[in-house]
């Protein structure tokens, strides 16, 4: 074959093999955020249908009238990532430090309980902190708790359960980070004459970044848009945006309201990432990866 | 799995996001939205007029339809006798009638069950079944005026002009029976736990009772509690007016900023009661029923003396039903006073045939079903029930959520 | 860095009244995955509960292994259960033979589009799935698609290509080129080398794929909610369930799925023991 033909191929090979994968993620997620964006500029209802009458309108409206739902969206979802973190980020250091070669086991019996689906596993909390159940039960006839306490129904609950189901998803990255670390730069502090506590502080921690960066995202993301949580642990005062959408969506028909919803919760994480992306500095990430 | 690769996360921690990219993404995703645009610039279609045509000949239609042998069903899960995975009521049925019945309990919700139907019945399909039960509120209403439902050749269900009681007659939402006959019915009550309320409880506004303040449930849908803040103002739900309900939501939003209500549950509400997390709450009659039976012993229901809500599941035939007679066949069977009693022995909700509580004392020997009111109410208890609102139209419909909605969903 | 895996950052070993210091930190992890062990032994107790109306109650009544010998008593919660597996195991086959392909372009290749492709499927993997979901149904609705088996399928493999790509792509990118050099240096056309050279290297990167994207399958629960249909998968039908109880075979199942996790974390154990210390 000639050089020109040879020279298409070899241009064209990329295409092709990204081509079937690229379509199917643009057909079917990029072109429904689209189709949605459109679906919110409608007025109408479901029997006379809708019409698209460009009503920019409803972004305001409806920013006003859910702008609790999505502070307490956010709140809760950042809570709970924080938590998350403060509580995997030792466990995963422990492993990458000091797992030796039982490393990939350990991550396994993390990973474990989350085989099982979550709506069961909800379900058994809601038994465990059940206001006369195992822990809170035996901990008022005690005398520890005063006797209307409850767990359930509350906002703590709700953190709760969405801390809970995002454990792994926050230690797997930063394990990740924490085992890619050259242990001889490490090594390197020690001789320098560091103490352990500033070894972890100006060589570990600061290596692991991109590991906390991206289990950060992982997590506030799948928290903030939760509604599973509230719903099922949750009380009178505690609808996430999630919910919203959902009742929205599938109980009231009400396409451009939930649409619109959708799609202001879309952008206020993706502004998020993109900001939180440049503080944290993105050619730092690059650097260290 | 291999858990450590650090192949996946390296992935994940590395940014993409330079400036430039950004840019490059937006002007994309722009375009890909102009072209979304363009492809929605039609809109979406509404149902109305989607159904059959008015004053189509019904009559003549049913002569020319013959019974195939199969049965389509969805139903609500829990709802129908059930031993071992098979369901005796049905086994019989096919024994007598040689119909086979494909008894899928995905109805979960009313509200999402229609917003599955409702596009398939509105491009004039049939949606694979030949009987659907639907609770009587806006979805129902809906069916019925966009003309989905195959009106009832009721020469063909003897049975049930038999044998139905007056619960099962002539509901306000469907009158003569027309399109619907009951499956089950239900009270919405009260529901609660002497111990730990310290008296019995009579009243709607019992709910309100400061004394319970963190331990009352309410029901999370929007109709169940709409009506009962009506019933607690002695307003009757079904001549409800636009001026009644901003009343009532009044009286529910100052119940729940007073910190009475514990939390709006949909139907875990009766685990919350079994476990003690609320002393009083809305509840439904069978699952009281069931709670007994499962060793709640404690708890009891009431149907309040301001009045209970009596709502219907309904049995229906929805337009282009591949199997109308066989539908047919299968509601003239069950409203047999024998076939009933079994279904109602294990379901406990109320039975539309009082014959069958006959059979269930004696034939089936369970006088724990034979005498419970929750199951056989006695005509005056009947005559304390309500029905709910009926809504006129859409706007009526979104009036009324937009009303109640924001309580439950603060 | 193996030889400072032992004994981590710590550095020298710690004697004497420092000794106890060094439990811990394993103490606390152990009471980390303690807890979140925790539901699960809650759900292993509760299937062997008895439970006189079919549907399970946290009233404890008495040992029993009824539900053991009747796991598959209620089809519908066994074709549930079915669907699930069904679904997971097509839309991972699906994404993995899309997926692989795309990875191999965005590692290996310049091409113009490539910084799209990256955030896009970037902003696929980040994107809540509510938004997902929603607006998949919304698309589904406006082109009159009715949702079921289908629609499902459809929107796993969107989010699972997603994860596949990535997985992939970080370990093609990780691939020493000289080995592809040597192979094509030696006469392999480009087929050959990918399938002995470069497929062979890549492949616990695809298997790490491939399962990520099976489990993100299977527990998927907010984007399928939104666009079932009157489709039932696990996750689903037990959400529904448990309004009206759910029946203890559901925690029968569960349990087996956990255990059917706990074989394959005690292979891959076996499996470490057999490659010897020096690989972790």
């Amino acid at each position: 074959m000639t050089a020109r033909v040879a020279q298409l191929r070899r241009t064209a090979v990329p295409y092709v093999l990204e081509l079937p994968g690229g379509l199917w993620v643009v057909v079917f997620f990029v072109v429904p955020l689209a189709a949605i964006l459109s679906v919110s500029l409608m007025t109408g209802n479901s029997i006379d249908g809708y019409s698209l009458t460009w009503n920019f309108h409803i972004y305001p409206e409806v920013i006003d009238q859910y702008s609790t739902q999505f502070l307490r969206s956010f709140y809760y979802g950042l809570a709970s990532t924080a938590i998350a973190l403060v509580v995997m980020y030792p466990v995963a250091y422990w492993i990458a430090f000091h797992g030796g070669r039982h490393k990939s086991t350990m991550l396994l019996v993390i990973l474990l309980p989350f085989f099982v689906s979550f709506v069961i596993r909800i379900l058994t909390w809601q038994f465990i902190l059940a206001d006369q159940g195992i822990v809170l039960g035996t901990l008022k006839d005690i005398g520890l708790l005063p006797s209307d306490f409850h767990v359930l129904s509350t906002p703590a609950a709700v953190i709760a359960g969405l801390t809970y189901d995002s454990l792994p998803f926050m230690a797997l990255p930063i394990y990740v980070a924490l085992d890619n670390i050259d242990r001889t730069h490490i090594e390197a502090a020690a001789d320098l004459g560091a103490s352990r506590l500033q070894q972890f502080l100006r060589v570990v921690l600061p290596l692991s970044a991109p590991g906390v960066y991206a289990g950060i995202l992982l997590v506030a993301i799948t928290n903030i848009g939760d509604y599973v949580s509230a719903a099922i642990l949750g009380g009178p005062s505690t609808t996430m945006i999630g919910n919203i959408i959902q009742t929205q969506y599938v109980e009231n028909a009400n396409y451009p309201t939930a649409s619109a919803l959708a799609l202001i919760l879309m952008a206020a994480l993706l502004l998020g990432m993109y900001v939180y992306a440049r503080a944290f500095g993105t050619r730092t990430i690059q650097e260290y990866v | 799995m291999e858990a450590d690769d650090p192949a996946f996360l390296r992935g994940l921690t590395q940014s993409r996001l330079s400036r430039r990219q950004l840019v490059r993404a937006g002007a994309a995703v722009a375009a890909a939205g102009s072209v979304g645009s363009i492809l929605s610039a039609c809109g979406i279609s509404g149902t109305r007029d989607t159904g059959a045509p008015a004053g189509f000949d019904w009559a003549s239609w049913w002569t020319q339809q013959r019974k195939h042998g199969v049965l389509d069903w969805a139903n609500w899960p829990l709802y129908i006798d059930t031993s071992h995975g098979s369901h005796p009521s049905l086994e019989l049925f096919t024994k007598q009638t040689g119909i086979q019945v494909n008894y899928k309990p995905v109805i979960q919700d009313n509200a999402s069950f229609f917003s599955q139907i409702s596009p398939v019945l509105q491009s004039k399909q049939g949606i694979g079944y030949d009987l659907i039960v639907i609770t009587d509120g806006w979805e129902l209403t809906q069916m019925i005026a966009n003309r989905w439902l195959i009106p009832l050749d009721h020469s063909r269900i003897p049975n049930f002009a038999r044998y139905a009681g007056p619960i099962a007659k002539h509901p306000v939402f469907d009158p003569k029976n027309r399109y619907t006959v009951t499956w089950q019915a239900g009270i919405t009550g009260i529901g609660y736990n002497p111990k730990n309320t310290g008296r019995e409880i009579t009243s709607v506004k019992d709910l309100w009772d400061p004394a319970f303040k963190g331990k009352v449930g309410m029901m999370s849908d929007d109709t169940e509690l709409g009506s009962v803040g009506m019933l607690a103002l002695g307003i009757d739900p079904a001549k409800s007016t636009p001026a009644d309900w901003k009343r009532a939501a009044a009286l529910l939003t100052k119940q729940r900023d007073d910190g009475i209500v514990r939390q709006y549950y949909d139907q875990s509400y009766i685990k919350a009661l079994e476990d003690g997390d609320t002393w009083i709450t809305q509840a439904w009659s069978g699952d009281i029923f069931q709670a007994n039976y499962s060793g709640f012993k404690d708890l009891k229901f009431v149907i309040p003396k301001e009045g209970g809500m009596l709502w219907h599941d309904n049995c229906m035939i929805p337009l282009h039903a591949q199997n109308p007679v066989d539908a047919l066949e299968w509601m003239d069977f069950y409203y047999q006073p024998k076939v009933e009693a079994m279904i109602e022995d294990w379901v406990n909700y109320l039975c539309p045939v009082p014959a069958a509580q006959g059979k269930i004392a004696n034939g089936l020997d369970d006088p724990a079903v034979a005498n419970s009111p929750l199951v056989f109410p006695s005509a005056a208890e009947i005559k304390r029930l309500r029905g709910y609102y009926d809504f006129r139209g859409i706007d009526d419909h979104n009036q009324w959520t937009s009303i109640f909605d924001p309580i439950i969903q603060s | 860095m193996s030889a400072a895996a032992g004994t981590g950052v710590l550095g020298a070993r710690p004697s004497g009244p420092r000794r106890l210091r060094r439990f811990i930190l394993p103490g606390y992890v152990v009471a980390v995955i303690a807890y979140t062990l925790v539901p699960i032994a809650v759900m292993i107790l509760y299937s062997f509960n008895k439970a006189p109306s079919g549907r399970l109650t946290f009233a404890w009544k008495g040992f029993t292994l009824d539900w053991y010998k009747h796991p598959f008593d209620i089809p519908d919660l066994t074709s549930a259960l079915v669907h699930s597996l069904e679904i997971a195991s097509l839309s991972t086959l699906i994404a993995t033979a899309l997926g692989v392909p795309a990875a191999l372009a965005l590692a290996r290749y310049r091409f113009r589009g490539r910084a799209l492709s990256d955030v896009v499927i970037l902003a696929d993997i980040a994107a809540p799935s509510v938004v997902v979901g929603a607006s998949l149904l919304g698309f589904f609705i406006y082109l009159g698609v009715p949702r079921g088996f289908t629609t499902i399928l459809i929107a796993h493999v969107a989010f699972n290509v997603a994860f596949v790509v990535v997985v992939v792509q970080a370990r093609v990118r990780d691939l020493d080129e000289s080995l592809v050099e040597a192979a094509k240096d030696l006469g392999a056309n480009p087929f050959v080398a990918f399938w002995k050279v470069t497929f062979p290297l890549i492949f616990p990167g695809i298997l790490a794929g491939a399962l990520l994207a099976f489990a993100l399958s299977i527990d998927d629960f907010i984007i399928t909610s939104f666009v079932a249909g009157q489709t039932l998968t696990f996750p689903l039908w037990v959400y529904g369930a448990v309004k009206v109880g759910i029946p203890p075979q559901v925690f029968v199942m569960g349990t087996l799925i956990f255990l059917a996790g706990v074989a394959i974390a005690i292979a891959n154990v076996v499996a470490q023991r057999r490659r010897g210390p020096a690989t972790a």
